[in-house]
């Protein structure tokens, strides 16, 4: 199964997307992060609206992923994860966080970024560490967000950051609920 | 010869942005090297003229002194003081710094011709010092 969805991420991220400049895209995140800051001057703030844009990036970006991989449902929560990982987070950044730290009820995991395509030149003033900015809290936002248009209500946050000194970047994913009741029809 | 070196960026409005003393420092000297690089920034105006590379070698002496200037294309100086005569290693020296300079740019925290206060860039800074220049 962990094959299957590494192979239809990578085979997706050759064939089915259009590149664009990485360049580009991390220094307008860059000063978007950086403009939030300025506006609100509350670094907690800034990672709500990180969040919240994250959050409506990412319930259409489900969409668009579903069309480009034409994946089926998940058997369960720990497939969903798989597929955040290896799908999603590939066919759009080309990076594959690994899936651990499984909680016992396994409602909750955490991907482990080794390193964030958003982060490169960034470093962080020590206000910003001080007041707890997490830089990309967009990708919290948009993993909300496609798992909501999911039927998974779920809270995302970072754990650990390498811009705030810790060595490997965190995100940790709890599924609060699932969203709807019904069982889907199945193929049998 | 001796071994110290005091290395400034000047930002565009001949502000400094960065300084550094490398090596053994004197004490009498601090006040006396930004004077020194300050006074040496009109050479290097007209050094730029005449030359179009970035690299601009010796502008300026003064007593024991050598000014050697860097010019990047946005026109931040990158100076120089020092006593012994090096022009190769000082040369690598100012490209690598160059290279760090844009790096800083590169951070959408920092903000141009403001004084660069990483910690990371000073050790940076240091390692180059002492690959090039010790």
């Amino acid at each position: 199964m962990e094959k299957q969805y590494k192979s239809i991420g990578e085979e997706a991220w050759k064939n089915n997307t259009e590149k664009a400049s990485a360049e580009l895209f991390i220094f307008t995140y860059g000063s978007l992060v950086v403009q939030l800051a300025k506006d609100y001057e509350d670094y907690s703030a800034v990672n709500k609206q990180l969040d919240k844009m994250g959050y409506n990036i990412g319930v259409r970006l489900v969409d668009d992923m579903m069309a480009r991989t034409s994946l089926e449902r998940c058997s369960g929560f720990s497939a969903t994860a798989e597929v955040i990982a290896k799908v999603g987070f590939k066919l759009f950044l080309n990076v594959v966080p690994t899936v651990t730290n499984w909680s016992a009820d396994a409602k909750e995991f955490s991907l482990i970024l080794d390193d964030n395509p958003l982060n490169d030149f960034c470093e962080l003033p020590p206000k910003a560490v001080a007041d707890g900015l997490w830089y990309s809290n967009v990708l919290c936002g948009v993993i909300r967000g496609a798992l909501e248009m999911m039927q998974m209500q779920t809270e995302v946050a970072y754990v650990r950051d390498v811009l705030r000194g810790d060595d490997v970047s965190e995100i940790r994913v709890k599924l609060v609920r699932m969203l709807d009741e019904e069982v889907p029809a199945s193929d049998d | 010869m001796s071994s110290t070196y005091y290395f400034a960026i000047v930002g565009t409005n001949d502000s400094p942005l960065y300084e550094t003393e490398l090596g053994v420092q004197r004490d009498e000297s601090k006040y006396l090297n930004q004077f020194i690089v300050h006074a040496a920034l009109d050479l290097v105006d007209d050094a730029q003229f005449m030359s179009t590379a970035c690299y601009l070698k010796i502008v300026d002496r003064y007593n024991d002194w050598n000014v050697s200037a860097y010019v990047t294309p946005s026109n931040t100086r990158l100076m120089l003081l020092h006593e012994a005569k090096a022009d190769d290693a000082i040369r690598l020296f100012f490209t690598d710094c160059h290279e760090l300079y844009l790096k800083t740019l590169l951070n959408p925290f920092y903000e141009p011709n403001t004084p660069i206060q990483s910690q990371a860039f000073d050790t940076k800074v240091n390692v180059l010092a002492k690959k090039y220049l010790f």
